[in-house]
Protein backbone atom coordinates (compact mmCIF):
# COMPACT_ATOMS: atom_id res chain seq x y z
CA UNK A 1 0.00 0.00 0.00
CA UNK A 2 2.86 2.49 1.05
CA UNK A 3 4.34 1.88 -3.24
CA UNK A 4 0.20 2.35 -4.57
CA UNK A 5 0.53 5.88 -2.88
CA UNK A 6 3.63 6.90 -3.81
CA UNK A 7 2.82 5.89 -6.97
CA UNK A 8 -0.78 7.39 -7.17
CA UNK A 9 -0.29 10.22 -5.55
CA UNK A 10 3.60 11.78 -5.74
CA UNK A 11 4.66 10.13 -8.96
CA UNK A 12 1.29 10.16 -11.45
CA UNK A 13 -0.65 13.10 -9.42
CA UNK A 14 -3.83 10.74 -10.01
CA UNK A 15 -5.33 11.59 -6.90
CA UNK A 16 -4.40 14.18 -4.31
CA UNK A 17 -3.51 13.05 -0.68
CA UNK A 18 -6.47 13.86 0.96
CA UNK A 19 -8.65 11.86 -2.14
CA UNK A 20 -5.77 8.78 -1.27
CA UNK A 21 -6.81 9.00 1.88
CA UNK A 22 -10.88 9.38 1.34
CA UNK A 23 -10.53 6.67 -1.68
CA UNK A 24 -8.01 4.57 1.20
CA UNK A 25 -10.87 4.65 4.15
CA UNK A 26 -13.51 3.48 1.62
CA UNK A 27 -11.25 0.51 0.74
CA UNK A 28 -10.58 -0.20 3.62
CA UNK A 29 -14.78 -0.35 4.46
CA UNK A 30 -15.91 -2.09 1.98
CA UNK A 31 -15.12 -6.13 1.31
CA UNK A 32 -12.54 -7.24 -0.12
CA UNK A 33 -8.64 -7.03 -1.05
CA UNK A 34 -7.75 -3.23 -0.34
CA UNK A 35 -5.48 -2.38 -3.00
CA UNK A 36 -7.91 -4.18 -5.49
CA UNK A 37 -10.08 -1.92 -4.41
CA UNK A 38 -8.41 1.19 -4.48
CA UNK A 39 -7.40 -0.16 -8.19
CA UNK A 40 -10.95 -0.40 -8.98
CA UNK A 41 -12.11 2.93 -7.50
CA UNK A 42 -8.90 5.17 -8.89
CA UNK A 43 -9.69 3.18 -12.72
CA UNK A 44 -13.39 3.75 -12.24
CA UNK A 45 -13.32 7.36 -11.37
CA UNK A 46 -10.81 8.41 -14.56
CA UNK A 47 -12.26 5.58 -17.17
CA UNK A 48 -15.76 4.26 -16.09
CA UNK A 49 -16.27 0.76 -16.21
CA UNK A 50 -13.19 0.26 -18.27
CA UNK A 51 -10.78 2.02 -16.11
CA UNK A 52 -11.71 -0.32 -13.45
CA UNK A 53 -11.37 -3.64 -15.65
CA UNK A 54 -8.06 -1.97 -16.97
CA UNK A 55 -6.58 -0.83 -13.31
CA UNK A 56 -7.59 -4.63 -11.92
CA UNK A 57 -6.20 -6.94 -14.91
CA UNK A 58 -2.95 -4.46 -14.75
CA UNK A 59 -2.82 -4.92 -10.94
CA UNK A 60 -3.00 -8.89 -10.82
CA UNK A 61 -1.94 -10.50 -13.73
CA UNK A 62 1.90 -10.48 -13.36
CA UNK A 63 1.24 -11.84 -9.51
CA UNK A 64 -1.08 -14.17 -10.78
CA UNK A 65 1.10 -15.84 -13.40
CA UNK A 66 4.15 -15.42 -10.80
CA UNK A 67 1.91 -17.07 -8.37
CA UNK A 68 0.84 -20.00 -10.76
CA UNK A 69 4.77 -20.35 -11.50
CA UNK A 70 5.34 -20.81 -7.93
CA UNK A 71 2.71 -22.95 -7.37
CA UNK A 72 4.09 -25.38 -10.40
CA UNK A 73 7.46 -25.56 -8.75
CA UNK A 74 5.59 -26.32 -5.56
CA UNK A 75 4.09 -29.30 -6.72
CA UNK A 76 6.78 -30.27 -8.62
CA UNK A 77 9.24 -30.14 -5.55
CA UNK A 78 7.25 -29.57 -2.54
CA UNK A 79 7.59 -33.15 -1.55
CA UNK A 80 11.41 -33.45 -1.68
CA UNK A 81 12.71 -33.22 2.04
CA UNK A 82 14.78 -29.93 1.54
CA UNK A 83 12.17 -28.41 -0.01
CA UNK A 84 9.41 -29.53 2.79
CA UNK A 85 12.27 -28.28 5.47
CA UNK A 86 12.55 -25.30 4.17
CA UNK A 87 8.47 -24.69 3.74
CA UNK A 88 8.10 -25.71 7.77
CA UNK A 89 10.68 -22.73 8.43
CA UNK A 90 8.99 -20.02 6.17
CA UNK A 91 5.46 -21.08 7.52
CA UNK A 92 6.33 -20.87 10.56
CA UNK A 93 7.46 -16.97 9.83
CA UNK A 94 4.51 -15.80 7.68
CA UNK A 95 2.62 -17.51 10.35
CA UNK A 96 4.35 -15.28 12.62
CA UNK A 97 3.70 -12.20 10.21
CA UNK A 98 -0.10 -12.48 10.53
CA UNK A 99 0.19 -12.61 14.48
CA UNK A 100 2.10 -9.44 14.40
CA UNK A 101 -0.27 -7.45 11.97
CA UNK A 102 -3.20 -8.77 14.61
CA UNK A 103 -1.34 -7.59 17.64
CA UNK A 104 -0.43 -4.20 15.75
CA UNK A 105 -3.84 -3.53 14.99
CA UNK A 106 -5.00 -4.71 18.43
CA UNK A 107 -2.90 -1.84 20.13
CA UNK A 108 -3.55 1.02 17.87
CA UNK A 109 -5.42 4.10 18.67
CA UNK A 110 -8.44 3.30 16.02
CA UNK A 111 -9.47 0.07 19.03
CA UNK A 112 -11.16 2.07 21.68
CA UNK A 113 -10.80 0.41 25.05
CA UNK A 114 -14.45 -0.66 25.67
CA UNK A 115 -14.98 -1.74 22.17
CA UNK A 116 -12.30 -4.71 22.19
CA UNK A 117 -14.99 -6.34 23.98
CA UNK A 118 -16.34 -6.92 20.66
CA UNK A 119 -12.58 -7.94 19.11
CA UNK A 120 -12.56 -10.43 22.09
CA UNK A 121 -15.80 -12.38 21.03
CA UNK A 122 -14.52 -12.60 17.49
CA UNK A 123 -11.76 -14.22 17.78
CA UNK A 124 -13.76 -15.93 20.37
CA UNK A 125 -16.38 -17.09 17.80
CA UNK A 126 -14.38 -17.69 14.66
CA UNK A 127 -11.10 -18.96 16.66
CA UNK A 128 -12.38 -21.46 19.12
CA UNK A 129 -15.84 -21.71 18.21
CA UNK A 130 -15.54 -22.02 14.25
CA UNK A 131 -18.31 -20.24 13.53
CA UNK A 132 -18.70 -19.50 9.88
CA UNK A 133 -17.80 -16.34 9.25
CA UNK A 134 -21.20 -14.70 7.43
CA UNK A 135 -23.46 -16.03 10.22
CA UNK A 136 -21.17 -14.44 12.62
CA UNK A 137 -21.01 -11.17 10.76
CA UNK A 138 -24.62 -10.77 10.01
CA UNK A 139 -24.92 -10.94 13.85
CA UNK A 140 -21.42 -9.23 15.13
CA UNK A 141 -21.25 -6.19 12.62
CA UNK A 142 -24.78 -4.31 13.57
CA UNK A 143 -24.10 -4.77 17.30
CA UNK A 144 -20.43 -2.97 16.87
CA UNK A 145 -22.04 -0.50 15.19
CA UNK A 146 -24.74 0.16 17.24
CA UNK A 147 -22.39 -0.15 19.94
CA UNK A 148 -20.36 3.11 18.09
CA UNK A 149 -23.40 5.39 17.36
CA UNK A 150 -24.73 4.82 21.36
CA UNK A 151 -21.36 5.79 22.25
CA UNK A 152 -21.04 8.47 20.28
CA UNK A 153 -24.36 10.43 21.77
CA UNK B 1 -10.75 -32.91 -10.62
CA UNK B 2 -14.42 -32.50 -11.21
CA UNK B 3 -16.66 -29.74 -12.12
CA UNK B 4 -18.12 -29.90 -9.19
CA UNK B 5 -14.83 -28.85 -7.32
CA UNK B 6 -14.72 -25.51 -9.94
CA UNK B 7 -18.17 -24.99 -8.52
CA UNK B 8 -17.44 -24.90 -4.97
CA UNK B 9 -14.47 -22.63 -5.71
CA UNK B 10 -16.74 -20.13 -7.36
CA UNK B 11 -19.56 -20.03 -4.90
CA UNK B 12 -17.46 -20.57 -1.63
CA UNK B 13 -15.11 -18.11 -2.70
CA UNK B 14 -17.42 -15.66 -3.70
CA UNK B 15 -19.40 -15.40 -0.77
CA UNK B 16 -15.48 -15.03 0.77
CA UNK B 17 -15.14 -12.05 -1.36
CA UNK B 18 -18.21 -10.06 0.12
CA UNK B 19 -17.20 -11.00 3.72
CA UNK B 20 -13.75 -10.03 3.73
CA UNK B 21 -14.04 -6.84 5.85
CA UNK B 22 -10.54 -5.16 6.31
CA UNK B 23 -9.00 -7.17 3.47
CA UNK B 24 -7.92 -10.23 2.28
CA UNK B 25 -6.25 -11.41 6.10
CA UNK B 26 -9.74 -11.31 8.29
CA UNK B 27 -11.00 -14.27 5.87
CA UNK B 28 -8.44 -16.30 6.23
CA UNK B 29 -10.23 -18.30 8.82
CA UNK B 30 -12.98 -18.98 7.45
CA UNK B 31 -11.03 -19.69 4.00
CA UNK B 32 -8.90 -22.34 6.27
CA UNK B 33 -12.75 -23.91 7.74
CA UNK B 34 -13.62 -23.96 3.61
CA UNK B 35 -10.74 -25.30 2.02
CA UNK B 36 -9.58 -27.53 5.11
CA UNK B 37 -12.46 -28.61 7.16
CA UNK B 38 -15.42 -28.28 4.76
CA UNK B 39 -13.99 -29.78 1.90
CA UNK B 40 -10.55 -31.47 3.15
CA UNK B 41 -9.24 -30.31 -0.40
CA UNK B 42 -5.93 -29.98 1.54
CA UNK B 43 -3.89 -31.00 5.18
CA UNK B 44 -3.66 -27.73 7.64
CA UNK B 45 -0.06 -28.06 7.01
CA UNK B 46 -0.28 -27.97 2.88
CA UNK B 47 -3.07 -24.60 3.54
CA UNK B 48 -0.52 -23.30 5.74
CA UNK B 49 2.60 -23.37 3.22
CA UNK B 50 0.61 -22.10 0.19
CA UNK B 51 -0.24 -19.45 2.50
CA UNK B 52 3.47 -18.79 3.46
CA UNK B 53 4.24 -18.95 -0.67
CA UNK B 54 1.21 -16.36 -1.32
CA UNK B 55 3.30 -14.03 1.07
CA UNK B 56 6.76 -14.33 0.50
CA UNK B 57 5.50 -13.81 -3.41
CA UNK B 58 5.19 -10.55 -5.07
CA UNK B 59 1.32 -8.76 -5.19
CA UNK B 60 -1.61 -8.97 -3.31
CA UNK B 61 -1.86 -11.41 -0.04
CA UNK B 62 -5.53 -12.73 -1.39
CA UNK B 63 -3.58 -14.53 -4.78
CA UNK B 64 -3.66 -17.56 -2.21
CA UNK B 65 -6.71 -18.64 -3.63
CA UNK B 66 -5.44 -18.81 -7.18
CA UNK B 67 -2.62 -21.46 -5.24
CA UNK B 68 -5.41 -23.10 -3.51
CA UNK B 69 -7.40 -23.17 -6.87
CA UNK B 70 -4.26 -24.86 -8.52
CA UNK B 71 -4.00 -27.40 -6.25
CA UNK B 72 -7.49 -28.05 -6.07
CA UNK B 73 -8.48 -28.04 -9.82
CA UNK B 74 -5.33 -26.95 -12.18
CA UNK B 75 -5.51 -23.82 -14.06
CA UNK B 76 -9.00 -23.88 -14.60
CA UNK B 77 -9.37 -23.87 -10.76
CA UNK B 78 -6.62 -20.60 -10.47
CA UNK B 79 -8.64 -18.74 -12.76
CA UNK B 80 -12.00 -19.51 -11.29
CA UNK B 81 -10.47 -18.90 -7.10
CA UNK B 82 -9.15 -15.58 -8.66
CA UNK B 83 -12.13 -14.25 -9.95
CA UNK B 84 -14.80 -15.16 -7.65
CA UNK B 85 -12.65 -13.89 -4.49
CA UNK B 86 -12.27 -10.79 -6.52
CA UNK B 87 -15.27 -10.07 -8.94
CA UNK B 88 -18.15 -9.46 -6.28
CA UNK B 89 -16.00 -6.91 -4.31
CA UNK B 90 -15.15 -5.26 -6.76
CA UNK B 91 -18.61 -4.31 -8.70
CA UNK B 92 -19.51 -3.72 -5.25
CA UNK B 93 -16.81 -1.12 -4.44
CA UNK B 94 -17.67 -0.02 -8.18
CA UNK B 95 -20.98 0.66 -7.71
CA UNK B 96 -20.02 2.22 -4.13
CA UNK B 97 -17.57 4.59 -5.36
CA UNK B 98 -19.77 6.38 -6.80
CA UNK B 99 -22.02 7.49 -4.21
CA UNK B 100 -19.11 7.88 -1.88
CA UNK B 101 -18.44 11.04 -1.71
CA UNK B 102 -21.77 12.51 -0.92
CA UNK B 103 -21.46 10.87 2.42
CA UNK B 104 -18.39 12.43 3.75
CA UNK B 105 -19.11 13.67 7.45
CA UNK B 106 -22.38 11.92 7.61
CA UNK B 107 -22.51 9.89 11.33
CA UNK B 108 -23.38 6.52 10.14
CA UNK B 109 -20.39 6.78 7.76
CA UNK B 110 -17.98 7.20 10.85
CA UNK B 111 -19.68 5.05 12.76
CA UNK B 112 -19.84 1.80 10.45
CA UNK B 113 -15.81 2.78 9.87
CA UNK B 114 -15.32 2.55 13.71
CA UNK B 115 -18.02 -0.38 14.05
CA UNK B 116 -15.89 -2.44 11.66
CA UNK B 117 -12.44 -1.90 13.43
CA UNK B 118 -12.97 -4.49 16.55
CA UNK B 119 -14.37 -7.04 13.78
CA UNK B 120 -11.17 -6.57 12.26
CA UNK B 121 -9.04 -7.10 14.84
CA UNK B 122 -10.85 -10.25 15.75
CA UNK B 123 -10.39 -11.63 12.95
CA UNK B 124 -6.83 -10.65 12.04
CA UNK B 125 -5.77 -12.64 15.47
CA UNK B 126 -8.05 -15.63 14.83
CA UNK B 127 -6.33 -15.86 11.71
CA UNK B 128 -3.10 -15.71 12.93
CA UNK B 129 -3.88 -18.35 15.63
CA UNK B 130 -5.42 -20.35 13.44
CA UNK B 131 -2.66 -20.36 10.89
CA UNK B 132 -0.17 -20.84 13.42
CA UNK B 133 -1.73 -23.57 15.18
CA UNK B 134 -2.16 -25.40 11.02
CA UNK B 135 1.96 -24.27 10.14
CA UNK B 136 3.36 -25.23 13.46
CA UNK B 137 3.60 -28.65 15.10
CA UNK B 138 6.70 -28.46 18.06
CA UNK B 139 7.86 -26.11 20.00
CA UNK B 140 11.00 -24.56 17.76
CA UNK B 141 8.38 -23.79 15.16
CA UNK B 142 6.05 -22.28 17.67
CA UNK B 143 9.16 -20.39 18.87
CA UNK B 144 9.93 -19.36 15.22
CA UNK B 145 6.36 -17.73 14.60
CA UNK B 146 6.82 -16.00 17.79
CA UNK B 147 10.66 -14.55 17.18
CA UNK B 148 9.28 -13.57 13.81
CA UNK B 149 6.37 -11.66 15.13
CA UNK B 150 8.69 -10.45 17.55
CA UNK B 151 11.02 -9.30 15.01
CA UNK B 152 7.91 -7.26 12.99
CA UNK B 153 6.59 -5.41 15.91
CA UNK B 154 9.58 -4.27 17.42
CA UNK B 155 11.99 -3.55 13.81
CA UNK B 156 10.93 -2.13 10.52
CA UNK B 157 12.55 -5.45 9.16
CA UNK B 158 11.20 -6.54 5.77
CA UNK B 159 9.49 -9.94 6.14
CA UNK B 160 11.48 -11.50 3.49
CA UNK B 161 14.68 -11.17 5.23
CA UNK B 162 13.00 -13.32 8.13
CA UNK B 163 11.15 -15.99 5.76
CA UNK B 164 14.80 -16.34 4.89
CA UNK B 165 15.89 -16.97 7.90
CA UNK B 166 12.77 -18.92 8.74
CA UNK B 167 13.59 -21.14 5.57
CA UNK B 168 17.06 -21.63 6.95
CA UNK B 169 16.07 -23.02 10.05
CA UNK B 170 13.75 -25.31 8.10
CA UNK B 171 16.40 -25.85 5.97
CA UNK B 172 18.75 -26.88 9.32
CA UNK B 173 15.86 -29.43 10.52
CA UNK B 174 15.13 -27.60 14.29
CA UNK B 175 11.33 -27.46 12.97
Amino acid sequence: MPFARRMLVEERHWLSAEEFTDVLSLCQLLPGPNIVNVAVCVGARYHGVRGAIAAFAGLITAPFFIMLALGALYTQYGHLPTVSALFRGISAAAAGLVVAMGLKMATSRRLRSAMALFAVMTFIGIALMRLPLVVFLLGAVPLSVAATLWRAK
Amino acid sequence: MSEDALVQLATDFSVLSLIAVGGAITVLPEMHRSVVEVHGWMSGAQFAELFALAQAAPGPNILVVSLIGWKVAGLAGAVVATVAVCGPSCVLTFAVSRMWQRFRGARWRAAVEDGLVPVTVGLMLAGGYLITLSADDSWPAFATTAATAAFVLATRIHPLWLFGAAGLIGLAGWV
